[in-house]
Protein backbone atom coordinates (compact mmCIF):
# COMPACT_ATOMS: atom_id res chain seq x y z
CA UNK A 1 0.00 0.00 0.00
CA UNK A 2 1.30 3.43 -0.96
CA UNK A 3 0.85 6.16 1.64
CA UNK A 4 1.49 9.81 0.92
CA UNK A 5 2.49 11.99 3.79
CA UNK A 6 2.46 15.76 3.64
CA UNK A 7 2.63 18.88 5.79
CA UNK A 8 -0.95 19.58 4.79
CA UNK A 9 -2.14 16.29 6.29
CA UNK A 10 -0.04 16.67 9.43
CA UNK A 11 -1.63 20.07 10.04
CA UNK A 12 -5.17 18.80 9.34
CA UNK A 13 -7.59 19.68 12.18
CA UNK A 14 -8.25 15.94 12.38
CA UNK A 15 -5.02 15.47 14.37
CA UNK A 16 -6.00 18.07 16.95
CA UNK A 17 -9.51 16.63 17.14
CA UNK A 18 -8.17 13.14 17.88
CA UNK A 19 -5.93 14.56 20.59
CA UNK A 20 -8.77 16.58 22.07
CA UNK A 21 -11.33 13.77 22.13
CA UNK A 22 -8.86 11.20 23.41
CA UNK A 23 -7.06 13.48 25.83
CA UNK A 24 -3.80 11.92 24.65
CA UNK A 25 -0.54 13.35 23.39
CA UNK A 26 0.04 11.44 20.16
CA UNK A 27 3.66 12.55 19.90
CA UNK A 28 4.52 10.75 23.13
CA UNK A 29 4.52 7.47 21.19
CA UNK A 30 7.96 6.14 20.23
CA UNK A 31 6.68 3.14 18.26
CA UNK A 32 7.84 0.35 20.57
CA UNK A 33 4.95 -1.80 19.36
CA UNK A 34 4.00 -3.16 22.76
CA UNK A 35 0.34 -2.25 22.22
CA UNK A 36 0.15 -4.34 19.07
CA UNK A 37 2.12 -7.20 20.61
CA UNK A 38 -0.43 -7.60 23.39
CA UNK A 39 -3.60 -6.76 21.47
CA UNK A 40 -5.91 -9.79 21.25
CA UNK A 41 -7.63 -8.33 18.18
CA UNK A 42 -4.67 -7.85 15.82
CA UNK A 43 -5.49 -10.92 13.73
CA UNK A 44 -8.61 -9.09 12.52
CA UNK A 45 -7.04 -5.64 12.13
CA UNK A 46 -5.89 -3.98 8.93
CA UNK A 47 -3.94 -1.22 10.72
CA UNK A 48 -2.27 -2.31 13.99
CA UNK A 49 -2.63 -0.25 17.18
CA UNK A 50 0.90 1.21 17.05
CA UNK A 51 0.28 2.08 13.39
CA UNK A 52 -2.98 3.78 14.33
CA UNK A 53 -0.99 6.13 16.55
CA UNK A 54 1.55 6.76 13.79
CA UNK A 55 -1.18 7.37 11.21
CA UNK A 56 -2.89 9.77 13.60
CA UNK A 57 0.37 11.69 14.16
CA UNK A 58 0.68 12.05 10.40
CA UNK A 59 -2.94 13.07 9.89
CA UNK A 60 -3.76 10.10 7.68
CA UNK A 61 -7.42 10.75 8.19
CA UNK A 62 -8.92 8.83 5.27
CA UNK A 63 -6.93 5.68 6.02
CA UNK A 64 -7.99 5.74 9.66
CA UNK A 65 -11.64 6.57 9.08
CA UNK A 66 -11.91 3.75 6.55
CA UNK A 67 -10.01 1.16 8.57
CA UNK A 68 -11.60 -1.98 9.95
CA UNK A 69 -9.44 -1.78 13.05
CA UNK A 70 -11.28 1.09 14.70
CA UNK A 71 -14.39 -1.13 14.90
CA UNK A 72 -12.55 -4.32 15.84
CA UNK A 73 -11.10 -2.79 19.00
CA UNK A 74 -13.32 -3.75 21.95
CA UNK A 75 -11.66 -1.30 24.38
CA UNK A 76 -10.23 -4.14 26.47
CA UNK A 77 -7.52 -1.71 27.67
CA UNK A 78 -4.64 -4.17 27.43
CA UNK A 79 -2.67 -1.71 25.29
CA UNK A 80 -3.30 1.08 27.79
CA UNK A 81 -2.13 -1.08 30.67
CA UNK A 82 1.13 -1.92 28.90
CA UNK A 83 2.13 1.31 27.16
CA UNK A 84 5.49 2.38 28.62
CA UNK A 85 4.71 5.98 27.68
CA UNK A 86 1.33 6.00 29.41
CA UNK A 87 -0.64 6.64 26.24
CA UNK A 88 -4.22 5.43 26.29
CA UNK A 89 -4.40 3.87 22.84
CA UNK A 90 -8.00 2.69 23.35
CA UNK A 91 -9.00 6.33 23.89
CA UNK A 92 -7.31 7.31 20.61
CA UNK A 93 -9.28 4.62 18.80
CA UNK A 94 -12.47 5.79 20.53
CA UNK A 95 -11.78 9.33 19.34
CA UNK A 96 -11.54 8.15 15.71
CA UNK A 97 -14.79 6.18 16.09
CA UNK A 98 -16.45 9.25 17.62
CA UNK A 99 -15.48 11.40 14.64
CA UNK A 100 -17.56 9.08 12.43
CA UNK A 101 -20.37 8.44 14.90
CA UNK A 102 -20.87 12.14 15.46
CA UNK A 103 -21.63 12.40 11.76
CA UNK A 104 -24.24 9.65 12.27
CA UNK A 105 -22.15 7.11 10.42
CA UNK A 106 -23.20 4.09 12.47
CA UNK A 107 -21.24 0.87 12.32
CA UNK A 108 -23.90 -1.38 13.81
CA UNK A 109 -27.08 -1.82 11.81
CA UNK A 110 -29.58 -3.13 14.32
CA UNK A 111 -32.17 -3.63 11.58
CA UNK A 112 -29.92 -6.23 9.95
CA UNK A 113 -30.02 -8.50 12.99
CA UNK A 114 -32.48 -11.38 12.87
CA UNK A 115 -35.24 -11.56 15.46
CA UNK A 116 -33.72 -14.82 16.65
CA UNK A 117 -30.35 -13.17 17.36
CA UNK A 118 -31.96 -10.19 19.05
CA UNK A 119 -33.93 -12.50 21.33
CA UNK A 120 -30.87 -14.55 22.19
CA UNK A 121 -28.50 -11.68 22.92
CA UNK A 122 -28.40 -10.52 26.54
CA UNK A 123 -29.12 -6.80 27.19
CA UNK A 124 -25.50 -6.24 28.23
CA UNK A 125 -24.42 -7.18 24.68
CA UNK A 126 -27.08 -5.17 22.85
CA UNK A 127 -26.68 -2.02 24.91
CA UNK A 128 -22.87 -2.01 24.93
CA UNK A 129 -22.78 -2.62 21.19
CA UNK A 130 -25.18 0.25 20.57
CA UNK A 131 -23.21 2.49 22.90
CA UNK A 132 -19.98 1.81 21.02
CA UNK A 133 -21.18 1.42 17.47
CA UNK A 134 -24.09 3.80 16.99
CA UNK A 135 -24.52 7.54 17.30
CA UNK B 1 -23.60 -6.77 57.93
CA UNK B 2 -25.94 -5.03 55.52
CA UNK B 3 -24.98 -4.02 51.99
CA UNK B 4 -26.65 -2.00 49.25
CA UNK B 5 -26.73 -4.00 46.02
CA UNK B 6 -26.83 -2.70 42.45
CA UNK B 7 -27.94 -5.52 40.09
CA UNK B 8 -27.86 -4.05 36.57
CA UNK B 9 -29.91 -5.16 33.56
CA UNK B 10 -28.58 -8.59 32.71
CA UNK B 11 -28.63 -9.89 36.28
CA UNK B 12 -32.40 -9.62 36.06
CA UNK B 13 -32.79 -11.91 33.07
CA UNK B 14 -30.04 -13.82 31.20
CA UNK B 15 -27.78 -13.83 34.25
CA UNK B 16 -30.36 -14.78 36.89
CA UNK B 17 -28.05 -17.71 37.65
CA UNK B 18 -25.40 -15.15 38.67
CA UNK B 19 -27.75 -13.13 40.86
CA UNK B 20 -29.62 -15.94 42.56
CA UNK B 21 -26.49 -17.93 43.39
CA UNK B 22 -24.79 -14.80 44.76
CA UNK B 23 -27.78 -13.78 46.87
CA UNK B 24 -28.10 -17.28 48.31
CA UNK B 25 -24.34 -17.29 49.11
CA UNK B 26 -24.57 -13.91 50.84
CA UNK B 27 -27.49 -15.16 52.87
CA UNK B 28 -25.46 -18.23 53.94
CA UNK B 29 -22.56 -16.01 54.97
CA UNK B 30 -24.91 -13.81 56.97
CA UNK B 31 -24.83 -10.66 54.86
CA UNK B 32 -28.10 -8.81 54.52
CA UNK B 33 -28.66 -7.43 51.02
CA UNK B 34 -30.81 -4.48 50.13
CA UNK B 35 -31.39 -3.85 46.43
CA UNK B 36 -30.84 -0.23 45.44
CA UNK B 37 -34.29 1.39 44.96
CA UNK B 38 -35.03 2.93 41.55
CA UNK B 39 -31.72 1.89 40.02
CA UNK B 40 -31.20 2.58 36.33
CA UNK B 41 -28.72 1.48 33.64
CA UNK B 42 -25.10 1.78 34.83
CA UNK B 43 -24.15 3.34 31.50
CA UNK B 44 -22.88 -0.08 30.29
CA UNK B 45 -19.56 1.17 28.93
CA UNK B 46 -17.52 4.00 30.39
CA UNK B 47 -17.33 6.85 27.91
CA UNK B 48 -13.77 7.27 26.76
CA UNK B 49 -14.19 10.54 24.88
CA UNK B 50 -13.10 13.47 27.05
CA UNK B 51 -16.11 15.67 26.25
CA UNK B 52 -18.79 13.00 26.51
CA UNK B 53 -20.37 13.96 29.84
CA UNK B 54 -23.92 12.95 29.00
CA UNK B 55 -23.04 9.26 29.27
CA UNK B 56 -21.81 9.71 32.83
CA UNK B 57 -25.27 10.85 33.90
CA UNK B 58 -26.65 7.30 34.21
CA UNK B 59 -23.90 5.98 36.53
CA UNK B 60 -23.86 9.14 38.65
CA UNK B 61 -27.65 9.08 39.02
CA UNK B 62 -27.31 5.60 40.52
CA UNK B 63 -24.80 6.97 43.01
CA UNK B 64 -27.34 9.63 44.03
CA UNK B 65 -29.79 6.76 44.67
CA UNK B 66 -27.17 5.14 46.90
CA UNK B 67 -26.90 8.35 48.95
CA UNK B 68 -30.69 8.54 49.13
CA UNK B 69 -30.65 5.05 50.65
CA UNK B 70 -28.65 6.49 53.54
CA UNK B 71 -25.48 4.61 52.76
CA UNK B 72 -22.23 5.49 51.07
CA UNK B 73 -21.33 2.25 49.41
CA UNK B 74 -22.80 -0.05 46.84
CA UNK B 75 -21.93 -3.57 45.76
CA UNK B 76 -22.12 -4.93 42.22
CA UNK B 77 -21.86 -8.44 40.83
CA UNK B 78 -21.55 -7.66 37.12
CA UNK B 79 -17.97 -6.76 36.20
CA UNK B 80 -19.18 -4.28 33.59
CA UNK B 81 -21.40 -2.37 36.06
CA UNK B 82 -18.53 -2.39 38.55
CA UNK B 83 -16.14 -0.91 36.02
CA UNK B 84 -18.51 1.71 34.60
CA UNK B 85 -19.84 2.93 37.97
CA UNK B 86 -16.37 3.05 39.48
CA UNK B 87 -14.74 4.81 36.54
CA UNK B 88 -17.52 7.40 36.30
CA UNK B 89 -17.16 7.98 40.03
CA UNK B 90 -13.38 8.42 39.76
CA UNK B 91 -13.85 10.72 36.78
CA UNK B 92 -16.15 13.14 38.60
CA UNK B 93 -14.11 12.96 41.80
CA UNK B 94 -11.08 14.16 39.88
CA UNK B 95 -12.93 16.81 37.89
CA UNK B 96 -15.25 19.07 39.86
CA UNK B 97 -16.24 21.03 36.78
CA UNK B 98 -17.65 17.89 35.14
CA UNK B 99 -19.39 16.94 38.37
CA UNK B 100 -21.03 20.37 38.55
CA UNK B 101 -22.27 20.09 34.98
CA UNK B 102 -23.67 16.60 35.59
CA UNK B 103 -25.39 17.77 38.78
CA UNK B 104 -26.84 20.74 36.95
CA UNK B 105 -28.17 18.45 34.23
CA UNK B 106 -29.92 16.42 36.92
CA UNK B 107 -31.41 19.53 38.56
CA UNK B 108 -34.63 17.72 39.39
CA UNK B 109 -32.83 15.31 41.70
CA UNK B 110 -33.29 16.23 45.32
CA UNK B 111 -29.61 16.02 46.17
CA UNK B 112 -26.38 16.74 44.33
CA UNK B 113 -23.76 14.05 44.02
CA UNK B 114 -20.56 14.85 45.88
CA UNK B 115 -18.28 12.00 44.85
CA UNK B 116 -18.59 10.24 48.17
CA UNK B 117 -19.89 6.76 47.28
CA UNK B 118 -17.63 3.74 47.25
CA UNK B 119 -18.24 1.11 44.60
CA UNK B 120 -17.43 -2.37 45.74
CA UNK B 121 -17.38 -5.64 43.86
CA UNK B 122 -18.80 -8.74 45.54
CA UNK B 123 -15.32 -10.32 45.34
CA UNK B 124 -13.82 -7.39 47.27
CA UNK B 125 -16.46 -7.79 49.95
CA UNK B 126 -15.56 -11.49 50.27
CA UNK B 127 -11.80 -10.90 50.27
CA UNK B 128 -11.45 -7.74 52.33
CA UNK B 129 -14.33 -7.79 54.77
CA UNK B 130 -15.68 -11.30 55.19
CA UNK B 131 -12.26 -12.80 54.38
CA UNK B 132 -11.70 -16.05 52.54
CA UNK B 133 -10.64 -17.97 55.66
CA UNK B 134 -14.04 -17.26 57.21
CA UNK B 135 -15.76 -18.42 54.03
CA UNK B 136 -13.76 -21.67 54.27
CA UNK B 137 -15.26 -22.24 57.71
CA UNK B 138 -18.78 -21.97 56.28
CA UNK B 139 -18.17 -24.47 53.48
CA UNK B 140 -20.44 -27.48 53.83
CA UNK B 141 -19.46 -29.12 50.54
CA UNK B 142 -15.79 -28.88 49.60
CA UNK B 143 -15.24 -28.60 45.85
CA UNK B 144 -12.82 -31.49 46.10
CA UNK B 145 -10.95 -32.68 43.00
CA UNK B 146 -12.66 -30.08 40.83
CA UNK B 147 -10.22 -28.43 38.47
CA UNK B 148 -11.31 -24.83 37.94
CA UNK B 149 -9.78 -22.25 35.61
CA UNK B 150 -10.80 -18.71 36.55
CA UNK B 151 -11.40 -16.22 33.78
CA UNK B 152 -11.29 -12.52 34.71
CA UNK B 153 -11.67 -10.85 31.35
CA UNK B 154 -11.02 -7.12 31.19
CA UNK B 155 -13.29 -5.20 33.46
CA UNK B 156 -12.33 -6.52 36.88
CA UNK B 157 -8.68 -5.68 36.35
CA UNK B 158 -8.34 -2.84 33.83
CA UNK B 159 -7.58 -0.01 33.99
CA UNK B 160 -5.12 -0.48 36.82
CA UNK B 161 -6.59 2.34 38.98
CA UNK B 162 -10.00 0.66 38.87
CA UNK B 163 -9.04 -3.02 39.00
CA UNK B 164 -9.57 -5.05 42.14
CA UNK B 165 -6.37 -7.05 41.79
CA UNK B 166 -3.07 -7.18 39.90
CA UNK B 167 -3.56 -5.90 36.36
CA UNK B 168 -1.56 -8.68 34.65
CA UNK B 169 -1.82 -11.59 37.07
CA UNK B 170 -4.90 -11.38 39.28
CA UNK B 171 -5.36 -14.23 41.76
CA UNK B 172 -8.46 -13.28 43.75
CA UNK B 173 -10.67 -15.89 42.07
CA UNK B 174 -8.02 -18.60 42.42
CA UNK B 175 -7.71 -17.78 46.12
CA UNK B 176 -11.48 -17.94 46.55
CA UNK B 177 -11.70 -21.27 44.71
CA UNK B 178 -8.86 -22.68 46.82
CA UNK B 179 -10.74 -21.57 49.94
CA UNK B 180 -13.71 -23.58 48.67
CA UNK B 181 -11.57 -26.67 48.24
CA UNK B 182 -11.24 -26.61 44.44
CA UNK B 183 -8.01 -27.03 42.48
CA UNK B 184 -7.33 -23.66 40.87
CA UNK B 185 -5.76 -23.94 37.47
CA UNK B 186 -3.64 -21.09 36.14
CA UNK B 187 -3.77 -20.33 32.42
CA UNK B 188 -2.32 -17.52 30.31
CA UNK B 189 -5.60 -16.34 28.80
CA UNK B 190 -7.31 -15.43 32.07
CA UNK B 191 -7.30 -11.67 31.40
CA UNK B 192 -7.55 -11.83 27.59
CA UNK B 193 -10.62 -10.07 26.18
CA UNK B 194 -13.51 -12.37 25.11
CA UNK B 195 -14.44 -9.96 22.31
CA UNK B 196 -17.23 -8.35 24.35
CA UNK B 197 -19.99 -6.65 22.30
CA UNK B 198 -18.46 -7.86 19.03
CA UNK B 199 -20.77 -10.80 19.74
CA UNK B 200 -23.63 -8.77 18.23
CA UNK B 201 -22.30 -8.40 14.70
CA UNK B 202 -18.92 -10.11 14.45
CA UNK B 203 -19.27 -13.72 15.52
CA UNK B 204 -16.03 -14.74 13.79
CA UNK B 205 -14.05 -12.84 16.41
CA UNK B 206 -15.97 -14.33 19.31
CA UNK B 207 -15.57 -17.89 18.05
CA UNK B 208 -11.82 -17.31 17.66
CA UNK B 209 -11.41 -15.81 21.14
CA UNK B 210 -13.60 -18.40 22.83
CA UNK B 211 -11.63 -21.14 21.14
CA UNK B 212 -8.24 -19.80 22.25
CA UNK B 213 -9.32 -18.92 25.79
CA UNK B 214 -11.07 -22.21 26.48
CA UNK B 215 -8.58 -24.54 24.80
CA UNK B 216 -5.84 -22.83 26.80
CA UNK B 217 -7.74 -23.59 30.03
CA UNK B 218 -8.41 -27.13 28.87
CA UNK B 219 -4.74 -27.71 28.06
CA UNK B 220 -4.00 -26.98 31.73
CA UNK B 221 -6.54 -29.60 32.78
CA UNK B 222 -9.54 -27.38 33.56
CA UNK B 223 -12.91 -29.09 33.94
CA UNK B 224 -14.85 -25.89 34.52
CA UNK B 225 -14.16 -22.23 33.72
CA UNK B 226 -15.55 -19.56 36.03
CA UNK B 227 -16.58 -16.07 34.95
CA UNK B 228 -17.72 -12.86 36.65
CA UNK B 229 -19.23 -10.92 33.76
CA UNK B 230 -22.53 -11.75 32.01
CA UNK B 231 -21.06 -10.74 28.65
CA UNK B 232 -18.02 -13.01 29.08
CA UNK B 233 -20.45 -15.71 30.20
CA UNK B 234 -22.51 -15.33 27.05
CA UNK B 235 -19.46 -15.38 24.79
CA UNK B 236 -17.62 -18.23 26.47
CA UNK B 237 -20.69 -20.36 27.18
CA UNK B 238 -23.47 -19.72 24.65
CA UNK B 239 -21.09 -18.96 21.78
CA UNK B 240 -19.50 -22.39 22.12
CA UNK B 241 -22.17 -23.33 19.58
CA UNK B 242 -20.49 -21.10 16.96
CA UNK B 243 -17.02 -22.08 18.21
CA UNK B 244 -17.64 -25.76 17.42
CA UNK B 245 -18.89 -24.79 13.96
CA UNK B 246 -15.64 -22.94 13.23
CA UNK B 247 -13.31 -25.38 15.04
CA UNK B 248 -14.80 -28.90 14.78
CA UNK B 249 -12.13 -30.35 17.07
CA UNK B 250 -13.19 -28.04 19.92
CA UNK B 251 -14.54 -29.85 22.99
CA UNK B 252 -17.26 -28.15 25.04
CA UNK B 253 -16.50 -27.15 28.61
CA UNK B 254 -19.01 -25.86 31.20
CA UNK B 255 -18.80 -22.17 32.14
CA UNK B 256 -20.07 -21.21 35.59
CA UNK B 257 -20.34 -17.93 37.42
CA UNK B 258 -17.94 -18.12 40.35
CA UNK B 259 -21.00 -17.51 42.53
CA UNK B 260 -22.56 -20.77 41.33
CA UNK B 261 -19.58 -22.69 42.69
CA UNK B 262 -19.61 -20.60 45.85
CA UNK B 263 -23.30 -21.39 46.34
CA UNK B 264 -22.65 -25.13 45.89
CA UNK B 265 -19.85 -25.02 48.46
CA UNK B 266 -22.03 -23.11 50.91
CA UNK B 267 -24.84 -25.64 50.59
CA UNK B 268 -27.35 -23.52 48.69
CA UNK B 269 -30.26 -25.45 47.16
CA UNK B 270 -29.98 -26.44 43.51
CA UNK B 271 -32.87 -24.11 42.53
CA UNK B 272 -30.66 -21.12 43.38
CA UNK B 273 -27.97 -22.28 40.94
CA UNK B 274 -30.29 -21.87 37.94
CA UNK B 275 -28.39 -24.24 35.68
CA UNK B 276 -31.25 -23.84 33.19
CA UNK B 277 -29.57 -20.59 32.10
CA UNK B 278 -26.18 -22.21 31.42
CA UNK B 279 -25.77 -23.32 27.81
CA UNK B 280 -23.20 -26.09 28.32
CA UNK B 281 -24.69 -28.34 30.99
CA UNK B 282 -22.43 -28.36 34.06
CA UNK B 283 -24.44 -31.07 35.83
CA UNK B 284 -22.57 -34.14 34.49
CA UNK B 285 -19.17 -32.97 35.81
CA UNK B 286 -20.68 -31.71 39.08
CA UNK B 287 -22.46 -35.06 39.59
CA UNK B 288 -19.27 -36.95 38.80
CA UNK B 289 -17.54 -34.99 41.59
CA UNK B 290 -20.43 -35.61 43.98
CA UNK B 291 -21.26 -31.91 44.23
CA UNK B 292 -24.93 -32.03 43.25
Amino acid sequence: MRINISQRKIKDPFVAKVQELSGQNLLACYQCGKCSAGCPAVSQMDILPNQIIRYAQLGLKDELLQSKSIWICASCMTCNARCPKGINIAEVIEAIRQILLRKREDYLKIEELSDEEKTKLPPIAMVSSMRKFTS
Amino acid sequence: MKICYYPGCTLKNNAKNFEESALCSLNSIGVEVEELPRWNCCGTVFSLATDDLIHHVAPIRNLIRVKESNTDRVMTLCAMCYNTLKRANERVKADSESLDKINQFMYREEIDYEGDVKILHFLELLRDEIKFENISKKVTKLLKNLKVANYYGCLLVRPKEIGLDDVENPTILENLMTALGADSIDFPYKTECCGAYQTVNNLEIIAERTYHILTSAQSQGAEIVTVSCPLCAFNLDHRQKETVQKYPEFKNIPILYFTQLLAIALGCPEESLRFDLNYIDPKPILKEKGLI
